[in-house]
C-alpha cells in the first residue's frame, strides 16, 4: 500500500498535525515504505487466531468508590499556556 | 403519503457515584471550575485510570432490571477525537463487548396498551468537561470537573413510532434508573440526557428512512417537542421530492426548531480500539446472581403489587408508582392512614399533586411529609374532621403550620359530634323555617332528599362547617317527620 | 569511586567511607564535567540531589537506611518528577513541570536514593538510536562518532561513562536492552506489569515497561528490590508477589537449559557479533547450562506487528498533547484548528509524527481489520511460539542488537532500516516477557550485548544467570577510554 499526497493530508488532519508543504511527498515516500514493512504480516495466514491487545491474559481488578483526591488546581495549571478564572482557554469554538 | 415515524433513543445516564470513573475526584455538581478535575482527569502525562467499580454495579444493576443479556467479558475502548474538553484526546467508552447487551422494557402507550421496546445494549463511558463560549473574550473556557463523570448510555432500538412513545420510554428509563438509585435524575443538572434519532418511512415499508440525531435534549417535553419539529421538517423535505440528510441536529427550544451542527459531522473518523490501559472486565455469574437477588421491587412490579393490595385503578397505580419516592410516600401515608388506600391515593394524586406543581417542587420537597398527610387522613376517617375542613387542614400544613392535629386542636376545626348540640342547630332552623318544612312534608318522599339540602346548608353555615354531617342528615330527618 | 557498582556504593556507604553528600558531589562533576560532549542529561539536579544526599545522610545516621540509601541514581526523562521539568525529550514539554512523581520515583524517593538528573532519550522514547531527541543526540562513549542506542539512550551512554552508577530506563521495542547492548552495560527488561507505568510518559501502553540499567546484574537486582511492585494506580499492574531479587544471584547454573532460536542466528546478524555471542553462551555453558536449538517461526513477523501496534496506541497515548492544558502551544493561533495542528506539529519531531500518522492509518475506518487486528493475531502467533520454546528451555539466548553501535546520521533517514534493527528484541515486548542483555564482548572497540529471555515473572532466573556470567567474565568491567 503506498499513501499519496491526499492521503498523507488526510491522515495528517486526523491527527491534528500541519505538516510543511515541500514535506509532504517524503512523508508520503516514508510512510509508505513503512507499510510496505508493515504488510510483510500478510505472509501469515492468522484465520482462527484471536486477536491479543494484552501481553498477559488478566482482567481487571476495581477501585473502591471513594473520593481520594483534592484540588490542586493551582498547580496543575502552572503548566497550563493560557487560563482564565480556573477554565484553560483555546480560541472560541463556533458551535 | 401516509408517513411512518421511526425513532430510537440513546440515553445517557449519569451514574450516582461519589468518585469518578478511573479516578478518585469527586463528582459532585456545581464545585468550581477544574477543582475537580485531577490527575487522570485532566489525562496528565503518564497517568492511568483504574475503573471504579460501584460504576459496574450500577450497569448490572440496570441490565438485570431490563432483563438483558450481560456478557461474561466485557472490555473498555478508546474512541478517539479532538475536542478542548476532551482532555485525552480520546473518550473512554465502549464499543465491542458492552457491559449490557439486548434487553428490554414494557411502555404503557395512552390507550391503555403495553408496547415492548427494545434495548440495544447499555454501556459504560467516561464524561466530558463543559465548554463555555460566554465570558471569555473571543476565548472559550473550558472547566473539566465534569471529565470522568461515569456515564451509562442506554441505546434502544428504533422500536418507536411517535414523539409521545419516546416520551413514554424516556420516561420509564428514567423511572427505571432512579428505582435503582443508580442516577439522580436530574434532567436540568444534566445527569439524564438523551439523543433522538429520528426517521421517517412510507407506511408499510420495511427499509427505514434516512435519520437524522437530535443532540443533547434536556426534558421530556422538549424530547416531544425537538421529535414532532422534525418529524414535520421531514415530512415537508419528502412531500417535496427531497431528501434527508443523515446529520446531526440540534434542538432550539427558544425558537421551537431544529438546525444543523455541520460543525461536529466533518471527517469523524474515531478509530475505536481496545485501551491497552485497561483489562477485561470479567463479569462473574455469582456477583449476577448476587445482584439479581438484592434488586428492589421495579415499577411494573409496584404497580401490580398497588393494584392488588390497595385496590386501586390501574391508573392510579400507574401514576403512583412512575416515581420511587411518590410510591414510597403513598405507602408511608397508607400505614399512618391505617390503611385507607383510596383517600391516600385521591389526596396525593389530587392536592398535594396539584399543590408541588404550583410551587414547582418534587415529591421530596414537600412540606407536608407522608406521616402529616396520612395522620390528617386518619382524622377524616374517624369523623374528626370532614373532607371539607381537610382542605382548609391541609393548606395550613403545606404552609408550615404543624401537623392535622395541632392545627384542627388551634383553630377549632374538629366536628361537631355531640348529639345534642346537633339537636340544638337542628331545632333552630326548623323553627325559623316554617315555609320550607311545609314544603318538605308536603313534597313527595322521592324529592324529599332534594329539599334537604336546604336545611343541611343552613346547619352547616351556622356550625361553621363542623358539625358532622351524618349526624345532622339523620336527625333532620327524624324531625322533619310530619 | 566513580568505577564503583551499586552494591559496592553501597559497602561504602554502609562503613562510613564515603558519604552521600560526597559521592553525589563526585557524580555532579563527572556529569557537569563531561554532559557537554556526552549530552546523556536533558536536566541535572544539582540542587535536589545534594538536598537529598543531605538527607540520605541523616537518614543513614539515624539507622534507617536501605541499601541504596543516599546512592545516586539517574532517570530517564520519561518518568515524572514532581517539581523537576520532564520533557520525555520532546519540544512539546519543554516547559512541562511535573506535578507529581511516577511511582518508580516514589519508591525511589522513600528508597533514599538520590535523584541526580533527568536523563536524555529519544523523542517520546520512538527511537533506536537516540537521534530523534529535541534535546540533540546522546553520544556513545566507546566512540563519540557512534550512537549509544535508544530510546534509553541517555540512561546507557551515562552508566557507561560513569556520571551516574545507575539509571531507569523503560523499554518498548527494546529500549533498554539495546543501548546497554551498544553501551556495554547491563539492562533488565521486566515482565509487562512488574513495574508500574504510573507516572511513566506512555508511548505504546501494552508494551511499555521500566526497568534498571546498571553494571552488573547484581546491580540491576538491587534496584528491582525497590521498583518492582503491584501499584493500584496502575490497572495493568500485576499481583503477581515480588521476589527479593538479590536472593537467588549466586545459586549454581547446573543443569539450566538454554534455547537457542536458530531465527536469532540467521543471515540477519552479524558474523562477529555471532562470534561474541556463541563465545558468551560457550560460558554459560562451562558453567554448567545446556543448550538446544529452537524455534520461534514467527521472530520475523515481530517487526511489522510491532510497527503497527506500537505506533496504534501512540498515535492516540499522544493525542492528550493538543495544548490545552500543558505543553508547547504556538503563536496567535487563528482558531482551534490552527491551536491543535500547530501547536503538534511544531512540538512534535518528525519520527513522532511518521509513527503518528501510521497509528492513525492503521486504526481507520476500513484499515483496522487488515492491520491492527491482523498485528493483534500475529502478536497471538509470537506469544505462543515463546510459551511452546519455554515448556522445553528455561531461557532462551541470542544478540540483543543486529550489530554494534552504528554511527551517528547513519540510519537517522531511513526509518525502516532502523525498525529493522529491532528484530531481537520487538518480539519480547509483543510477548510480555521479561529479558536481560548482559555485556558478552566487544567487536572493534564496541560493546556487544547478549541477550536473556525467561518466561513470566522470572526476572530473579534471569539476575541469577546474568550474575554467574559477571561473576566469570570481564566484559562488563571494562570502561570507556577517557572516563576511568
Amino acid at each position: 500500500m503506498s499513501l499519496d499526497k491526499s492521503e498523507v493530508q488526510k491522515i495528517a488532519w486526523l491527527a491534528r498535525l500541519s505538516i510543511d508543504e515541500q514535506d509532504i511527498s517524503t512523508y508520503s515516500d516514508e510512510l509508505s515504505n513503512i507499510l510496505g514493512l508493515v504488510e510483510t504480516m500478510n505472509s501469515v495466514d492468522t484465520d482462527g487466531i484471536s486477536p491479543i491487545a494484552h501481553p498477559l491474559d488478566l482482567t481487571a481488578r476495581l477501585r473502591a468508590d471513594a473520593v481520594t483526591e483534592v484540588n490542586q488546581r493551582e498547580q496543575f495549571q502552572k503548566n497550563a499556556p493560557l487560563t482564565d478564572n480556573g477554565c484553560y482557554l483555546v480560541p472560541k469554538v463556533i458551535e | 403519503m401516509e408517513w411512518e415515524t421511526v425513532i430510537g433513543l440513546e440515553i445517557h445516564a449519569q451514574l450516582a457515584t461519589k468518585s469518578k470513573i478511573f479516578s478518585g475526584a469527586a463528582t459532585a455538581y456545581g464545585a468550581e471550575p477544574n477543582t475537580q478535575a485531577c490527575a487522570v482527569d485532566l489525562g496528565l502525562p503518564g497517568v492511568l485510570p483504574v475503573l471504579n467499580e460501584q460504576v459496574v454495579l450500577m450497569a448490572l444493576k440496570f441490565g438485570l432490571a431490563i432483563d438483558a443479556e450481560i456478557p461474561e467479558r466485557s472490555i473498555f475502548a478508546r474512541k478517539n477525537y479532538f475536542y478542548p474538553d476532551l482532555p485525552k484526546g480520546y473518550q473512554i467508552s465502549q464499543f465491542e463487548l458492552p457491559i449490557v447487551s439486548r434487553g428490554n422494557l414494557d411502555i404503557q402507550l395512552e390507550d391503555g396498551t403495553t408496547k415492548t421496546v427494545g434495548v440495544t445494549r447499555a454501556h459504560l463511558e467516561e464524561d466530558a468537561g463543559k465548554s463555555m463560549h460566554e465570558g471569555f473574550g473571543d476565548q472559550t473556557g473550558i472547566d473539566l470537573n465534569r471529565a470522568g463523570t461515569p456515564l451509562l448510555e442506554i441505546v434502544s432500538e428504533p422500536d418507536m413510532r411517535s414523539a409521545k412513545e419516546a416520551v413514554a420510554y424516556m420516561k420509564k428509563v428514567h423511572s427505571i434508573v432512579r428505582y435503582l438509585e443508580i442516577c439522580d435524575g436530574n434532567m436540568q443538572e444534566g445527569s439524564f440526557r438523551c439523543d433522538a434519532n429520528v426517521s421517517m418511512r412510507p407506511r408499510g415499508q420495511e427499509e427505514f428512512g434516512t435519520r437524522t440525531e437530535l443532540k443533547n435534549i434536556n426534558s421530556f417535553r422538549f424530547v416531544e417537542q425537538a421529535i414532532n419539529i422534525e418529524i414535520e421538517r421531514q415530512i415537508d423535505i419528502l412531500e417535496d421530492g427531497g431528501k434527508i440528510i443523515q446529520e446531526t441536529r440540534l434542538y432550539d427550544p427558544n425558537k421551537n426548531e431544529t438546525r444543523s451542527m455541520r460543525s461536529k459531522e466533518e471527517a469523524n473518523d474515531y478509530r475505536y480500539f481496545p485501551d491497552p490501559d485497561l483489562l477485561p472486565v470479567q463479569i462473574e455469574a455469582d456477583l449476577i446472581k448476587k445482584i439479581r437477588s438484592e434488586l428492589p421491587e421495579l415499577p411494573n412490579a409496584k404497580k401490580k403489587r398497588f393494584i392488588d393490595q390497595f385496590k386501586l385503578s390501574d391508573y392510579d397505580s400507574g401514576v403512583l408508582t412512575a416515581q420511587k419516592e411518590m410510591a414510597d410516600y403513598f405507602e408511608t401515608c397508607v400505614k399512618t392512614a391505617k390503611g385507607e388506600a383510596k383517600l391516600s391515593a385521591n389526596w396525593i394524586a389530587g392536592d398535594l399533586s396539584a399543590s408541588l406543581n404550583k410551587d414547582n417542587k418534587d415529591i421530596t420537597e414537600s412540606p407536608v411529609s407522608a406521616e402529616m398527610l396520612g395522620g390528617m387522613i386518619r382524622r377524616i376517617k374517624d369523623d374528626t374532621i370532614s373532607g371539607k375542613i381537610a382542605k382548609q387542614v391541609f393548606e395550613a400544613m403545606w404552609n408550615g403550620e404543624g401537623d392535622a392535629d395541632s392545627i384542627i386542636e388551634s383553630k377549632g376545626l374538629k366536628q361537631v359530634t355531640d348529639t345534642g348540640a346537633i339537636e340544638k342547630l337542628v331545632d333552630v332552623v326548623i323553627a325559623n323555617s316554617p315555609d320550607q318544612v311545609a314544603q318538605y312534608q308536603s313534597a313527595p318522599e322521592d324529592k324529599q332528599g332534594k329539599l334537604i339540602g336546604y336545611f343541611i346548608g343552613q346547619i352547616m353555615k351556622q356550625s361553621q362547617g363542623k358539625a358532622n354531617p351524618k349526624q345532622v342528615n339523620e336527625l333532620l330527618k327524624e324531625k322533619l317527620k310530619a | 569511586m566513580h568505577q564503583s557498582t551499586l552494591a559496592q556504593l553501597s559497602t561504602a556507604l554502609e562503613s562510613n567511607q564515603i558519604s552521600s553528600e560526597e559521592l553525589t558531589t563526585l557524580y555532579l562533576d563527572r556529569c557537569k564535567q563531561f554532559n557537554g560532549s556526552l549530552n546523556c542529561f536533558i536536566t541535572i539536579n544539582e540542587e535536589l540531589a545534594l538536598d537529598q544526599a543531605k538527607s540520605a545522610d541523616q537518614q543513614r545516621a539515624a539507622g534507617n537506611a536501605s541499601p541504596l540509601t543516599g546512592i545516586p541514581i539517574a532517570q530517564k526523562d520519561i518518568f515524572c518528577t514532581n517539581g523537576i521539568k520532564t520533557s520525555c525529550g520532546s519540544k512539546m514539554l519543554d516547559n512541562f513541570i511535573a506535578p507529581y512523581d511516577a511511582t518508580v520515583i516514589e519508591k525511589m524517593n522513600a528508597a533514599g536514593i538520590v535523584n541526580i538528573g533527568k536523563t536524555n532519550m529519544d523523542e517520546f522514547a520512538m527511537g533506536s538510536s537516540n537521534e530523534t531527541s529535541f534535546y540533540g543526540a546522546v553520544k556513545n562513549p566507546w566512540d563519540q562518532d557512534t550512537v549509544p542506542g535508544g530510546s534509553s539512550g541517555g540512561s546507557a551512554s551515562a552508566v557507561a561513562a560513569r556520571l551516574s552508577p545507575a539509571a531507569t530506563g523503560t523499554d518498548t521495542g527494546g529500549s533498554i536492552r539495546q543501548p546497554a547492548s551498544l553501551c556495554g552495560i547491563t539492562g533488565l527488561k521486566p515482565t509487562y506489569g512488574r513495574v508500574s507505568r504510573y507516572g511513566m510518559i506512555a508511548f505504546a501502553s501494552s508494551l511499555d515497561q521500566g526497568g534498571p540499567m546498571t553494571q552488573t546484574a547484581e546491580d540491576a537486582a538491587l534496584m528491582m528490590n525497590v521498583i518492582a511492585g503491584f501499584d493500584e494506580r496502575d490497572s495493568t499492574s500485576a499481583e503477581h508477589p515480588v521476589d527479593d531479587y538479590t536472593a537467588r544471584l549466586n545459586d549454581s547454573i547446573e543443569g539450566l537449559k538454554i534455547g537457542l532460536p536458530k531465527e536469532y542466528f540467521g543471515e540477519g546478524l552479524d558474523s562477529n557479533i555471532a562470534k561474541i555471542v556463541e563465545a558468551g553462551i560457550k560460558e554459560l555453558e562451562k558453567l554448567g547450562a545446556t543448550c538446544k536449538e529452537i524455534e520461534l517461526p514467527n521472530t520475523e513477523l515481530s517487526i511489522p506487528a510491532y510497527y503497527v501496534v506500537a505506533p496504534a496506541e501512540c498515535s492516540s497515548n499522544l493525542s492528550r498533547f493538543d495544548s490545552v492544558r500543558f505543553g508547547h502551544r504556538c503563536e496567535n493561533p487563528k482558531d482551534l484548528s490552527d491551536l491543535y495542528c500547530r501547536s503538534r506539529g511544531e512540538g512534535f519531531g518528525k519520527e513522532v509524527k511518521r509513527r503518528i500518522m501510521i497509528g492513525a492509518y492503521v486504526l481507520s475506518a476500513g484499515y483496522y481489520d487488515a492491520y491492527y487486528l491482523k498485528a493483534q493475531k500475529i502478536r497471538h502467533l509470537i506469544r505462543d511460539d515463546f510459551q511452546n520454546a519455554l515448556k522445553d528451555v528455561d531461557v532462551i539466548a541470542g544478540p540483543t542488537a543486529t550489530g554494534t553501535a552504528f554511527k551517528l546520521n547513519e540510519m537517522i533517514d531511513d526509518p525502516v532500516s532502523m525498525y529493522l534493527s529491532d528484530l531481537y528484541t520487538v518480539s519480547v515486548n509483543l510477548a510480555g516477557l521479561p529479558a536481560i542483555s548482559v555485556p558478552a564482548g566487544f567487536v572493534n572497540n564496541l560493546p556487544v550485548g547478549l541477550q536473556l529471555i525467561g518466561n513470566y515473572f522470572e526476572e530473579s532466573r534471569l539476575l541469577n544467570i546474568a550474575h554467574r556470567f559477571q561473576q566469570a567474565t570481564d566484559h562488563h568491567k571494562a570502561i570507556p577510554e577517557g572516563f576511568e
